[in-house]
């Protein structure tokens, strides 16, 4: 116990500032109201899907709970199921054997309730897809095409901060 | 030469990695196979190819490796009807990869027992094939049910949990089939396949550039590995070899991938046990390890640093101080975390005896990797089959006997202090200078090449054949968690259901890089 209090006083605080919303993100017209907005800023519950991703952007969603994102130091935490969330952060390109689950997940994730898309496949299928479509034999490409989505992080992974970007401009208001 | 029969003519390929390719005939697949596992080798990779367009039929590729080198083995089958013989009974590994084979090509194992699909789901028919060339990828989908077969568990008090493809963590989508006594496990049964984005069949449509940003995203945790592999491959066909700096650099940042994905597992093996200190002390390192990549190299996961012919990346000398300090810092850091995980009671309780693999059953599995060092089976490519510039370093292999998620913990932390050890080594062997890569835009027609390296998780492969213009004909990336998925399986039986999120932790395999 002694080593363990130890480690964590000399280690000492290593959050850095949150970064703040990005508009550019947005991919829907704002959908929820200000009050709504405001509740979910306070404690927001994300869950989070991999629908068909390389595993890249996980490692990014892993960091961002690390102790310099910190995101639950925001009150947004991950949880088990999509009945218990406000936000799915979903990730990969859509794979068809992964639709359904996709689909499901997001019936079960009661109203009001927000999607953010996950890396560059999310955004518009990435390098799994071919040119132009977007679409494959194994592929409905990203995940606008399965369910609606509210907002975008665009990169292969996202940085931790921009995918913190990208929840924070979910539940903050249009200007 | 590493195996002899009458029918067997082997050629030593070129390119990096010890390898020998001898075609054969399908009836004489099985004694090949009995003679190289009865002298304790194993099977590495099984896939088909469709060389229809040229006048034959398909064919059927497997590597094997045993202590003299990897041993590919190529046989021709028919247009009509293609099938071989199951080689399942000799390597219980093939069992999925015969399976994915028949699912994505139509080449059928003959006299196996288990013909249940095992990549395909509902998203395309049964009896139309993905990877033979004349699929139809506009076809209407099917919307059946996927019904798959899962083996069932009968008897007084047996009841069964279903868990996924949506798993309660942030981790990739599998289904788990748990049939459980009580709290006891009494079999779980794995289906996978939810990934499946067509990797292969896209490869064929690319040219060897955008190849080998698609290699390095097969498993995005093993980007290093994957994009180092295909490289081999696509230079042993070109027949060229990239400069040393560009080698020593790969190598780099191959550690660098190793040491990046223990630091996150063993900082999930900690919250795991309910030590959540664990995983904010030790993703705080990753964090400092991530950063460093992208300052020296551009991008946090080191993607598209290792491009065919060379390395995209260079290292200064203000950045091999860089990681210098980092290797010092994380020496020290770990080795006070490593004190703290084997002082603890509540840890060590939870990890010792969890999982268990004994190496008899690791052996007859043909487990790998890290997971199966962990249960004795001492394989490690960098230490066997040095390719270069692991031939001039001298790896200590790190090996276990006891196979629980302790020796799992074990095995993570010799690796971790060994990588360290090798990055230190691979700097002062680091001179310098301009060349980065060898020219190479375009592969020779109808060429063979295989490329391996020893990733973080275990052996990667990627296997690539080149058509008449010298474009990707068929590209075949192989993941050592197709080995090592089935002995998972095995090694929850009789734990407690709570104790599986630790022991498939203790694993971490890849889903994306067995559905592809």
């Amino acid at each position: 116990m002694y080593q363990i209090l130890k480690q964590i006083i000399k280690t000492g605080i290593k959050t850095e500032a949150y970064p703040l919303a990005d508009e550019t993100m947005r991919l829907a017209t704002q959908r929820l109201q200000q009050e709504i907005l405001d509740v979910f800023g306070g404690a927001l519950a994300i869950r989070h899907v991999d629908a068909g991703s390389c595993n890249g952007c996980e490692l990014e969603i892993h960091a961002v709970n690390n102790a310099y994102y910190n995101i639950e130091g925001l009150g947004i935490k991950f949880v088990a199921s999509p009945r218990h969330a406000d936000l799915l952060l979903v990730t990969g390109p859509v794979s068809r054997h992964m639709e359904i689950a996709l689909k499901r997940t997001y019936d079960a994730t009661p109203e009001p309730k927000l999607v953010v898309a996950i890396g560059d496949c999310a955004c518009d299928g990435g390098i799994f897809s071919p040119e132009g479509g977007g679409e494959s034999y194994a592929s409905c490409g990203r995940v606008a095409n399965v369910i609606p989505v509210d907002v975008v992080v665009k990169g292969c992974p996202p940085t931790p901060t921009a995918i913190l970007q990208g929840i924070l401009t979910a539940i903050s208001a249009k200007k | 030469m590493p195996i002899k029969h009458p029918n067997l003519h082997l050629e030593r390929m070129n390119g990096a990695i010890s390898a020998w390719h001898g075609k054969i005939a399908s009836a004489d697949l099985h004694p090949i196979c009995q003679n190289v596992r009865d002298g304790g080798g194993r099977l590495v990779a099984l896939w088909g190819g469709d060389d229809r367009e040229h006048g034959e039929g398909y064919s059927l590729h497997v590597v094997l490796v045993n202590e003299s080198g990897l041993v590919c083995l190529s046989a021709a089958l028919p247009a009509e009807q293609p099938s071989y013989p199951d080689i399942s009974q000799i390597f219980p590994a093939a069992n999925r990869m015969q399976r994915a084979a028949y699912d994505l090509l139509g080449i059928y194992a003959h006299e196996g027992h288990d013909h249940r699909k095992w990549l395909r789901h509902a998203a395309w028919h049964s009896g139309s094939f993905p990877l033979r060339k004349d699929f139809d990828a506009a076809q209407i989908r099917t919307d059946d049910a996927d019904n798959y077969p899962f083996v069932r568990d009968e008897g007084q008090g047996v009841h069964e949990i279903p868990v996924g493809p949506v798993h309660a963590g942030i981790i990739e989508p599998g289904h788990f089939r748990f049939s459980a006594v009580g709290e006891k496990v009494l079999r779980l049964e794995e289906r996978l396949g939810y990934t499946h984005k067509g990797i292969e069949k896209r490869f064929e449509s690319m040219s060897l550039q955008q190849g080998a940003k698609l290699a390095g995203r097969v498993s995005g945790d093993s980007t290093v590995a994957y994009a180092w592999s295909y490289a081999m491959a696509a230079e042993s066909i070109a027949g060229i070899t990239p400069p040393d700096h560009a080698l020593w650099l790969r190598a780099l940042l191959l550690e660098r991938e190793r040491v990046a994905n223990h630091l996150g597992d063993l900082g999930y093996l900690g919250s795991d046990v309910a030590l959540s200190f664990g995983f904010a002390q030790f993703w705080i390192l990753k964090e400092q390890l991530l950063r460093n990549n992208a300052a020296l190299f551009g991008h946090r996961y080191l993607m598209d640093s290792i491009i065919p012919g060379g390395i995209a990346a260079d290292l200064t000398v203000e950045g091999k101080h860089v990681i210098e300090q980092e290797c010092a810092m994380l020496e020290q850091q770990v080795r006070i975390l490593r004190g703290i995980y084997e002082e603890h009671a509540g840890v060590q309780d939870r990890f010792i005896g969890a999982g268990r693999v004994e190496p008899k059953l690791a052996a007859q599995l043909g487990m790998c990797g890290l997971a199966g060092r962990a249960s004795a089976q001492s394989w490690d490519a960098r230490v066997q089959f040095p390719c270069a510039p692991y031939d001039k370093l001298d790896v200590q292999m790190a090996t276990y006997r006891n196979g629980d998620v302790a020796a799992r913990v074990i095995v993570r932390f010799d690796e971790l202090f060994e990588s360290l050890r090798l990055q230190r080594e691979i700097l002062t062997n680091l001179v310098g200078g301009d060349d980065l890569a060898r020219p190479l835009d375009q592969l020779p027609a109808y060429g063979f090449g295989i490329g391996m390296v020893e990733g973080w998780r275990g052996e990667v492969l990627v296997a690539m054949h080149t058509g008449a213009a010298g474009n990707l004909a068929r590209v075949h990336p192989h993941d050592p968690s197709w080995q090592n998925w089935p002995v998972l399986e095995h090694a929850v039986m009789g734990n407690i259901v709570p104790d599986f999120p630790l022991i498939n932790k203790s694993f971490n395999l890849s889903y994306s890089g067995q559905d592809l």
